[in-house]
C-alpha cells in the first residue's frame, strides 16, 4: 500500500467530543434522517447532501471518487480548489467548478462522470502536470497519489527522463525534490494550517511559483521542526521520507509489505500511527486518525522509529562479570557490553535475578526490595509490575517516573478535586475563549497538542502563556508573560486576589460545587498585585489584565507542565491553578478545565494501574483496608498497608542501607534522578540490581543482571494518554534475538518468586485489571481492538467516554471541590552572589526523557547530536562566549561542560539544559530537595554559576 | 537508510557539533533596529505588509533577506508568509545574500500591446545598449496605463510619454525621476462647482439612500471595471450582510489598453471620492480602502492630498479612507485578488462562492467598485444624462480607452452601442495615415480580437459574446494591415503568462504552454482548442479563462493572416508529437 491518503471510503467525520455522545453506529442512522438533508441531481441521479457539504463529498457518498490532487480528505485540511483535477459541470454556470470546494445547494444539477467537458478539463489539467513530471521510473515516489491518478485516468505518460532538478538532501529526515512538485500547496496547508509550524510557503508567481522553506532556504537550514506533516500530505513524492529514496532520487512509498496500526511510544499526547513494515523492519511511519492527533505526528513519532534496530540493542540476557565495578564508565561501549557483562541463557538469567531478590527478602524482610516500573511500558506491564512488587516483594516500594514529573500535580488534584487526571482533553482548547498555558512548552514537549493550541489561537482563542522563559508558543499568544523563576505561587495568588477583589468569581459555582472559598478569599486579600509584583516580576496591571481575561471568559482552560510541578512548592503551584479554576467556575463544562500535560506515553495509565507507592490501582490509599481487601481477594494474598518509598526516597533508603535490592524496568534513574552523584552512588551500593531494558542504559551499567526486553513496536498492549484515552498498541515487528515481551519476563520472575502467574497474553492481564478498576468499566480489549481508543471514564458499552468530567459533582467525599490556600515560598536553593544563575532542566523536541531511545534514532540523533545549553545572547556576551562555544555550568553538586546555544527567548540570568545527554548530564547539577506532598524534586530551579570552559 | 549513529556514551560526542543558535534564520539586531527606525509607530498588523515592504524597497532600493527576517519578527509573522508576498509582486526586488544589489535607478519600458505597436522593443534594445547596467537597469514592464502616449518608459517614478531613446537619455541626464505633476481639481474648486453636495444631502437625509439607489438603477449604472454588474444591486447584496462592511475602491486598472480610471482620477479625484463616500454611506461601510496601482505614483500623491483635504475640512474622519499601494501585479485588478493584496498577501483570486459582497475584506461583506463607476455616482445624482444616451438600443455612456493605429488615441466618452467604425471616425480622427483597419481588440488583452469585418457591431456589455469576445473595461486597441497578428497574440499570451498568479494549474501551466505552441510554425488546431477549452473551463478566475481568447480569435477569424505569418494549421496532431497529449 502506498503511504498516501487512501481514505476509507466510508469514513465519516467524528462528532465533536463535546460530551458523551451516542456511538458512531447510531450516528450513522441518524445521518440519513437529518432534517436539513436535501437532494441534488448528480449525473442524473438524486443524491443526498447536507448544508455546507462539498460536491466532492456528495459524490463520494454516491459512490464516485472524483479525481483530486490538491485536496486531502482528512481532518484539518481545507480544500483549496487549485489543482482543478476535480472539475464538475453545474447546470446554469458558465465555467466548471472544483467539486472539492463547491458546496452543494438544493436542486443543483451536477454532471461529473457524465460530463465530457469535465472529463476533458480533468485530463487537460493532468496532462499539463504530467509534462512537468520526471518519468515515473525516476520519480521520488513511483506510487504517489499523482501516479495512481494518472494510471486511474489511463493517461499516456511522456518520458521526460530523470528529474531535472537536484534534490535538496540537507535534512536528515526529509528528501525534497521540487521537480515532482505540482505546487498544489497541500504542504503549505499541512505546515501552516494543520501543524501551524509556518515554515513552508508558496513563493513567486505564475510558472515560477515555488514551494519554499522560510526564505527559500535549504530545508536543513530552515526553521523546520520536521513534524513531517508535509511529507504525509504531498501527493507526488516531492517531499518524501529520506529513508524511502535511493541515491538516484528514486523512491516508492508502496514498498512496505504490511501496515500495523499502533500508538506513538513517546510523549503523553498519544498519537495514533501506522508502522509500514518490510523485511521485518519499520520502513516509515504515518500518522493515523486518532482522537488526540487526527493523523498528526511530530519528529519523534514520525522519524524516531529506528531505535529498536540500533546496534546497541540487547538481544541476550547479560550477567555482570565478576569483579567489574558498578558505575557509569565513560569507556563503556553499550554496543559491546561483553566487556562488562557475560551472556546468559534466559533460565540462568531469570534464576539469577530471582535468586538475588529472594535471598535479600529472606535475609532482611519485605522492605529490603524496591521496584521502579516505567511509564514507557503498557498498562498491563505496569499492572504486573506493581502486582509483582506488592505480592512478590511484599511491600509497596514501587514507583516510577511520575514521581519526577507530575506527582505534585496529582497530589494537588487528588486533594482538591478527588481525581488526579485531567478534567478535560486538550481538544477542548478549541472550545475555549481563553487558555492559560503555564510551566509548559508544548511545541517542544507535546508538539501535537501544541498544534491544537496554535490552531485555537488562529481561530481567536486567546492564549496566555505564563513562563519564566519566552516560548515559541508565545508567538501565537495574546499575552506572553514572563515571571521570575520559582515565583509561581506569588503570581497566581495575586491573580486570585484580583478575581476575588473585583468580584469576578463565579458565585453560583462556588456555592454549589466547592468548599473552603471564604478561607481562600481571606487568605488572598493581602496578596495584591502590588504586593506580589516584586516577588514575581510581573507588573500589577499585567497581573490584573490576565486575571480579568481568564475570569471573565465564558470558557477558559488551564494547561500546565513540569515548570509548575517540579518545584519544592509544586503542589502549591497546582493548588493555585485549581483555585483559579474553581473560583471562576472554569471546570466541568466544554472548553473549561484543568489539564496537567502528562509527560510520557503511559504516565497516566501507569499511575492508574497503581505504579505508585502510596496507592493501589485507581488511586485508593494502600491504608484503605476495605479497598485493600478487594485486592487481597483478587490476588489471594495479604497486602502491605504501609505506603512504600518514592523514587528519591528509595535512593536515600539505599544509601542508608535499608533497601538492598531493586528491580528496574525501563527506567533510567542514573540519568533522570536529581543529584546524580548521589543517585549513582546509591545504585552502585545495591547488593542486587535487576534491570530490564532495551539497551545497556546508564542505569543498566549498575546492574547485576540485565534482561533484554521488548521495544514498543514489538508488543501488544494498551496505553493511556494525557486525555485519559486508552489506546491499543500492536506488535509490528518481531523481537530481535533473545529479547522477550516485558509481560513474559515479569511472569517468569514472578513464578520464580513463588507466584502462580498464568497469563498467555496482555489481554488476559487487561481482563484482570477490569475486575479491580472501576476506571476501566465498559472498556475491554475487544472494544479497544475495534475502536482503537476509548476515553475513561466511560458510561456505557455503547457510549463514548467522557472528554469533560465533573459536570455535576467531584469525586470527593462531599462531592465538592476544595480550595486550598497557599503561601509564596522561595525556591529551596535561591540564587546568590556565589551562585547567581538559575538552572532549569527539561527536554528538547528531538530527545525524550533520558535519550535512551531518541539518541539511538538516526534522524533524531542527527538533528540534536550533542549536549547543549541555551542562554540569552546577552548572557553569552556577558560571559564573553561566542554561540557554540564550550560552557561550564557548576552547582553545589557538580559541574558539566557543554556547548552554549544562543536563544533570544531566554531571559538573562538563566540557563536551560536538556537532561538527555550523558556526556554532560544535567542531573549531576540538579537539586534533590523535594516537594513535601508530591515528593517531586526541584528540577526547575537550581542555583548555578557559568563560566567559559 | 542512514547508518545508525554511534551509541551515546560520554566519549561519543567528540567531533559532533550542535547548532550554535536556534533553527533557521535569526533576526539580526541591527536589521531590526533599521526596521524600527523606518517604520516607527506604524501598525504591525499583517494587512500592512505590502506597505511596509514598499517602505523598505523605497528606502533601501531592494529587499534584503536580513531586513525581511527582521520585518517578520517585527510584524510577528512567519518568514514564509513575508517571503511569499515579497516575491509575488514585480515591484519588489528580493535580493539574496549571494546576489548583487540592483542599481539605484531602474528604467521600465512598457511592453504591452499598444506600446509594442509603437516600437517598445526597439526602445528597450536601444536603452539596453546605451545604459550601463551597473548604474541603471532596464526592465520590461506590463501596461502603464498610458497607451494613448505609447511607447512609454518609466524612469524612477517618472513616466515618459512617446519615449524615444534620446528623450529617455535626456530625461535621465536631467534627473527627472519624480512623478510628473498633475493638475487636479482641488477640494475648494470641486466644492465651488457643487461637489460634495450629494454627500451632504445623504448625510442630512435630504436625499435618501433608497432614492439614490433608485436613481442609479434607473440610469442603468453598471460596474465599469469590466464585469458590468448593476451597481444598485451590488449595494443591496452588500447591505444584506452583517456589519462591519467595507468599501474597496478598485483603482488597479491594469488591463492592457485601459487608462480611463487614471484619466478620471487625474482630473476629478474628488468626484471619485464623493462617489465612494456616498457608496460607503449607502452600504454602511466601516472604512474605505483605495487600492491604487503602483504604476500611478503621481496619482498616489494626488489621492493622499485629496484625502488629507477631506480630513482637514472635516468631511471625513481621519483614517476612514485608507490609501494603499499595489506593487506590480495585474491580477490584483481582479476584486478578490485585490482584497487578498489589501490583506497583505499575494494577490491570488478567491473561489466563489462566497462572493466578496458576502465575505470580502477581512472576511466581511465588501463592496468593490471601479473608479469610473464611483465617478458617475455624483453626476447621476445631479441628474446627468446617461440612460438616454446609447445607440442600437443600448443605454448609457462608456469611457473608451482607445489606443493603437488611430489619429487621436485617448479616453473618449461615447454612447454604449457605438460601433468601432463610428468610434474611430467620430472620436478618434480616423486611422493613422497609411493604415487600413485589420482588426481590433474591444476589451484589452482579454476581450479577444475581432476582424475589420466586424467593425460595425455595437460595442457594449453582452453584445460581443457570440463572437467569442467581450468589451470588459472598454479598452479598444486598433490594429492595421501593418501589424503582425501572430506577434500580437504572442504579446498577449506572454503578458498572461507573466501575470498569472500561478494558483491554478490550467493558468499557471496552460498560458506558458499556449505561448510555446504559438511560437511553433505548425499549429495543431485541435490541440490548441483543447488547451484553450481547459483554460476557459477550469481556471479559477477571469485571467486564465480569458487568456486563450487571442488564440481562439486568430483561429476563428484570421487563418489567412496566420498563413501569411508562416503558420501552418493542422487538423490533427503532427506525427512527431503523437501520443504526447490526448487528442
Amino acid at each position: 500500500m502506498s503511504r498516501h491518503d487512501r481514505e476509507d471510503l466510508g469514513s465519516t467525520p467524528k462528532p465533536p467530543n463535546l460530551a458523551t455522545a451516542p456511538v458512531v453506529a447510531a450516528a450513522h442512522d441518524a445521518l440519513d434522517q437529518r432534517a436539513d438533508a436535501f437532494e441534488i441531481l448528480l449525473d442524473g441521479v438524486a443524491a443526498q447532501a447536507f448544508p455546507g457539504e462539498t460536491l466532492w463529498k456528495v459524490a463520494l457518498r454516491a459512490g464516485e471518487r472524483i479525481p483530486h490532487l490538491c485536496f486531502k480528505d482528512a481532518p484539518g485540511y481545507r480544500a483549496d480548489g487549485n489543482c482543478r483535477a476535480c472539475m464538475v459541470e453545474i447546470e446554469g454556470e458558465r465555467v466548471l467548478a472544483a467539486s472539492c470546494i463547491r458546496a452543494a445547494q438544493p436542486g443543483m444539477v451536477v454532471r461529473s462522470a457524465s460530463s465530457t467537458r469535465a472529463r476533458q478539463a480533468r485530463e487537460g489539467v493532468l496532462e499539463l502536470l504530467l509534462e512537468q513530471q520526471p518519468a515515473r521510473t525516476h520519480s521520488p515516489d513511483r506510487s504517489s497519489h499523482f501516479w495512481e491518478l494518472v494510471e486511474h485516468m489511463r493517461l499516456p505518460a511522456a518520458d521526460r527522463g530523470p528529474a531535472a532538478q537536484q534534490p535538496d538532501r540537507t535534512h536528515p529526515a526529509i528528501h525534497v525534490n521540487l521537480d515532482a512538485c505540482i505546487t498544489c500547496g497541500l504542504c503549505v496547508r499541512a505546515c501552516r494550517e494543520v501543524q501551524v509550524n509556518e515554515v513552508i510557503g508558496l513563493a513567486h508567481r505564475g510558472a515560477r511559483a515555488k514551494i519554499v522553506f522560510d526564505f527559500d532556504d535549504a530545508l536543513g537550514d530552515s526553521s523546520c521542526v520536521a513534524c513531517g506533516e508535509c511529507v504525509q500530505a504531498c501527493p507526488t513524492g516531492a517531499l518524501m521520507p529520506a529513508t524511502l529514496v535511493d541515491a538516484q532520487g528514486r523512491g516508492d512509498s508502496a514498498c512496505a509489505e504490511r501496515k500495523v496500526d499502533s500508538v506513538c511510544p513517546y510523549c503523553g499526547v498519544g498519537c495514533q500511527l501506522t508502522y509500514h513494515v518490510r523485511d521485518e523492519r519499520i520502513l516509515f511511519v504515518e500518522g493515523r486518525n486518532g482522537p488526540a492527533n487526527e493523523n498528526r505526528l511530530c519528529v519523534k513519532g514520525r522519524f524516531g522509529f529506528d531505535y529498536p534496530n540500533h546496534r546497541g540493542r540487547l538481544t541476550t540476557p547479560l550477567i555482570r562479570r565478576a569483579g567489574v565495578p558498578k558505575g557509569v564508565d565513560p569507556a563503556f561501549d553499550p554496543a559491546n557490553p561483553l566487556s562488562h557483562f557475560r551472556p546468559a541463557s534466559w533460565d540462568e538469567a531469570l534464576d539469577f535475578a530471582a535468586a538475588g531478590l529472594r535471598r535479600l527478602l529472606d535475609a532482611h524482610g519485605p522492605g529490603v526490595l524496591a521496584g521502579f516500573g516505567s511509564a514507557k511500558c503498557s498498562n498491563e506491564e505496569a499492572w504486573l509490575f506493581q502486582k509483582l512488587v506488592r505480592t512478590g516483594f511484599g511491600s509497596n516500594n514501587v514507583d516510577h517516573c511520575t514521581r519526577l514529573c507530575h506527582a505534585s500535580s496529582v497530589a494537588a488534584l487528588m486533594e482538591c478535586i478527588g481525581s488526579g487526571a485531567v478534567t478535560a482533553s486538550f481538544m477542548q482548547a478549541a472550545h475555549a475563549d481563553v487558555v492559560i498555558l503555564t510551566g509548559c512548552n508544548p511545541t517542544v514537549n507535546h508538539p501535537v497538542a501544541a498544534t491544537y493550541f496554535k490552531q485555537a489561537a488562529k481561530r481567536g482563542t486567546r492564549l496566555i502563556v505564563l513562563d519564566p522563559r519566552g516560548l515559541v508558543l508565545g508567538h501565537h499568544a495574546h499575552r506572553m508573560v514572563r515571571f521570575t523563576p520559582g515565583s509561581d505561587v506569588a503570581l497566581f495568588n495575586a491573580m486570585l486576589n484580583v478575581i476575588v477583589g473585583e468580584g469576578l468569581c463565579d458565585r453560583d459555582f462556588i456555592a454549589a460545587r466547592t468548599e473552603g472559598f471564604e478561607a481562600l478569599a481571606a487568605h488572598v486579600a493581602p496578596l495584591t498585585p502590588e504586593a506580589m509584583a516584586p516577588l514575581c516580576g510581573v507588573a500589577p496591571d499585567e497581573i490584573r489584565a490576565i486575571a480579568r481575561l481568564y475570569a471573565t471568559a465564558e470558557r477558559a482552560m488551564i494547561f500546565w507542565g513540569m515548570g509548575i510541578s517540579q518545584h519544592v512548592h509544586g503542589t502549591d503551584n497546582a493548588r493555585c491553578l485549581i483555585a483559579l479554576a474553581l473560583a471562576t467556575g472554569h471546570v466541568g463544562r466544554p472548553g473549561t478545565g484543568l489539564h496537567p500535560l502528562r509527560g510520557q506515553n503511559n504516565v497516566q495509565g501507569a499511575s492508574d494501574a497503581g505504579l505508585i507507592p502510596m496507592v493501589l490501582p485507581d488511586y485508593r490509599p494502600v491504608g484503605d483496608a476495605q479497598y485493600r481487601a478487594a485486592f487481597e481477594e483478587l490476588w489471594a494474598t495479604p497486602l502491605p498497608a504501609e505506603p512504600g518509598l518514592t523514587v528519591v526516597e528509595t535512593m536515600d533508603a539505599i544509601a542508608a542501607g535499608r533497601v538492598r535490592g531493586m528491580y528496574i524496568l525501563g527506567e533510567n534513574p542514573a540519568m533522570s534522578d536529581p543529584d546524580l552523584h548521589h543517585t549513582r552512588a546509591a545504585l552502585a551500593r545495591l547488593e542486587h540490581l535487576v534491570v530490564q531494558d532495551l539497551f545497556v542504559t546508564e542505569t543498566a551499567q549498575f546492574a547485576d543482571v540485565i534482561l533484554p526486553a521488548s521495544a514498543w513496536p514489538e508488543k501488544d498492549g494498551t496505553v493511556t494518554n494525557t486525555n485519559r484515552q486508552i489506546q491499543l498498541g500492536r506488535a509490528a515487528v518481531p523481537l530481535p534475538g533473545e529479547a522477550r515481551p516485558d509481560w513474559w519476563i515479569l511472569q517468569q520472575l514472578a513464578r520464580r518468586l513463588g507466584l502462580d502467574w498464568q497469563y498467555a497474553h496482555p489481554r488476559e492481564v487487561f481482563a484482570e485489571m477490569k475486575r479491580a478498576m472501576r476506571s476501566l468499566d465498559h472498556i475491554d480489549w475487544a472494544r479497544l481492538e475495534r475502536e482503537g481508543a476509548v476515553t475513561t471514564p466511560c458510561p456505557a458499552d455503547d457510549a463514548q467516554g467522557k472528554d469533560v468530567v465533573f459536570d455535576d459533582r467531584f469525586p470527593t467525599a462531599s462531592g465538592r471541590a476544595r480550595f486550598r490556600p497557599t503561601v509564596p515560598l522561595p525556591p529551596d536553593e535561591p540564587v546568590d552572589a556565589a551562585w547567581p544563575t538559575v538552572l532549569i532542566t527539561g527536554r528538547q523536541l528531538e530527545h525524550w526523557h533520558t535519550g535512551a531511545m531518541t539518541r539511538r534514532s538516526a534522524v533524531l540523533d542527527a538533528l540534536e547530536p550533542a549536549a547543549v545549553a541555551t542562554l540569552a545572547p546577552a548572557e553569552l556576551a556577558r560571559l564573553g562566549l561566542a554561540p557554540g562555544a564550550a560552557l561550564s555550568i557548576e552547582t553545589r553538586r557538580g559541574r558539566i561542560t557543554l556547548a552554549a546555544r544562543a536563544d533570544p527567548l531566554m531571559p538573562a540570568g538563566m540557563v536551560f539544559v536538556p537532561f538527555c545527554y550523558v556526556e554532560a548530564a544535567a542531573n549531576l547539577l540538579t537539586n534533590p530537595a523535594l516537594d513535601p506532598y508530591g515528593k517531586i524534586p526541584e528540577f526547575k530551579y537550581a542555583a548555578c554559576r557559568l563560566a567559559p570552559a | 537508510m542512514p547508518s545508525p549513529s554511534p551509541s551515546p556514551s560520554a566519549s561519543q560526542a567528540a567531533g559532533r557539533h550542535t547548532r550554535p543558535g536556534l533553527r533557521g534564520r535569526q533576526t539580526d539586531p541591527a536589521a531590526l533596529a533599521e526596521i524600527e527606525a523606518l517604520l516607527g509607530a506604524a501598525r504591525r498588523e499583517r494587512d500592512e505588509l505590502i506597505e511596509h515592504l514598499h517602505a523598505l524597497q523605497d528606502r533601501f532600493g531592494h529587499l534584503s533577506l536580513r531586513h525581511l527576517r527582521a520585518l517578520a519578527d517585527w510584524m510577528r509573522m512567519p518568514m514564509a508568509e513575508v517571503y511569499e508576498t515579497a516575491t509575488f509582486y514585480a515591484h519588489f526586488d528580493v535580493v539574496r545574500e549571494d546576489e548583487p544589489v540592483p542599481p539605484a535607478l531602474t528604467v521600465r519600458v512598457c511592453d504591452s500591446l499598444p506600446c509594442q505597436l509603437a516600437g517598445a522593443q526597439a526602445l528597450r534594445a536601444a536603452l539596453d545598449a546605451a545604459l550601463d547596467p551597473a548604474r541603471i537597469r532596464v526592465l520590461r514592464a506590463p501596461c502603464m496605463g498610458r497607451c494613448d502616449q505609447a511607447p512609454v518608459a518609466q524612469l524612477g517614478r517618472r513616466h515618459l510619454s512617446r519615449a524615444t531613446p534620446a528623450a529617455v537619455l535626456a530625461a535621465l541626464a536631467r534627473g527627472a525621476l519624480d512623478p510628473e505633476p498633475i493638475a487636479w481639481q482641488r477640494l475648494a474648486d470641486y466644492r465651488a462647482a457643487g461637489g460634495y453636495t450629494l454627500l451632504q444631502r445623504l448625510r442630512s437625509g435630504e436625499t435618501g439612500v433608497a432614492a439614490l439607489e433608485a436613481r442609479l438603477a434607473e440610469a442603468g449604472l453598471r460596474g465599469l471595471g469590466g464585469a458590468g454588474f448593476p451597481t444598485a444591486r451590488k449595494w443591496q447584496a452588500v447591505r444584506a450582510g452583517a456589519a462591519p462592511r467595507y468599501l474597496v475602491v478598485n483603482a488597479d486598472e491594469g488591463e492592457p489598453g485601459t487608462f480611463k480610471d487614471r484619466h478620471y482620477l487625474e482630473t476629478a479625484p474628488h468626484r471619485v471620492l464623493e462617489g465612494a463616500l456616498a457608496s460607503a454611506l449607502a452600504v454602511g461601510a466601516a472604512a474605505i480602502y483605495v487600492y491604487l496601482r503602483d504604476e500611478y505614483p503621481g496619482l498616489h500623491a494626488v489621492l493622499r492630498e485629496a484625502i488629507a483635504e477631506l480630513e482637514a475640512a472635516g468631511l471625513v474622519a481621519p483614517g476612514f479612507i485608507v490609501l494603499r499601494r499595489g506593487a506590480g501585479a495585474y491580477i490584483c485588478g481582479e476584486e478578490s485578488a485585490l482584497i487578498e493584496s489589501l490583506e497583505g498577501k499575494p494577490g491570488k483570486p478567491r473561489h466563489r462562492p462566497p462572493f466578496v459582497a458576502e465575505a470580502g475584506l477581512f472576511g466581511r461583506p465588501t463592496l468593490v467598485n471601479n473608479v469610473e463607476t464611483l465617478y458617475w455616482i455624483p453626476l447621476l445624482a445631479a441628474g446627468a444624462a446617461f440612460a438616454g444616451e446609447g445607440r442600437r438600443r443600448r443605454s448609457g455612456l462608456r469611457s473608451f480607452s482607445v489606443s493603437g493605429r488611430v489619429n487621436k488615441p485617448g479616453v473618449h466618452l461615447a454612447p454604449a452601442g457605438i460601433t468601432l467604425r463610428e468610434l474611430v471616425d467620430e472620436h478618434c480622427g480616423g486611422l493613422q495615415p497609411g493604415h487600413r483597419l485589420l482588426a481590433y481588440l474591444p476589451g484589452g488583452a482579454s476581450g479577444g480580437i475581432l476582424p475589420a469585418a466586424l467593425a460595425d457591431l455595437p460595442l457594449d456589455f453582452d453584445t460581443l459574446q457570440p463572437h467569442g469576445s467581450f468589451i470588459g473595461s472598454a479598452a479598444i486597441i486598433v490594429l492595421s494591415d501593418q501589424d503582425d497578428l501572430r506577434a500580437v497574440a504572442d504579446n498577449l499570451l506572454a503578458f498572461f503568462a507573466d501575470e498569472s498568479c500561478g494558483q491554478c494549474t490550467p493558468c499557471r501551466l496552460g498560458t506558458e504552454k499556449l505561448l510555446a505552441l504559438l511560437r511553433t510554425d505548425d499549429w495543431d488546431v485541435a490541440r490548441l482548442q483543447a488547451l484553450a477549452q481547459t483554460l476557459r473551463d477550469a481556471s479559477i478566475c477571469g485571467l486564465g479563462q480569458a487568456a486563450p481568447n487571442p488564440v481562439s480569435s486568430l483561429l476563428r477569424f484570421f487563418p489567412a493572416e496566420l498563413a501569411r505569418a508562416g503558420v501552418r494549421l493542422h487538423a490533427g496532431p503532427p506525427a512527431r508529437d503523437a501520443g504526447e497529449l490526448q487528442p
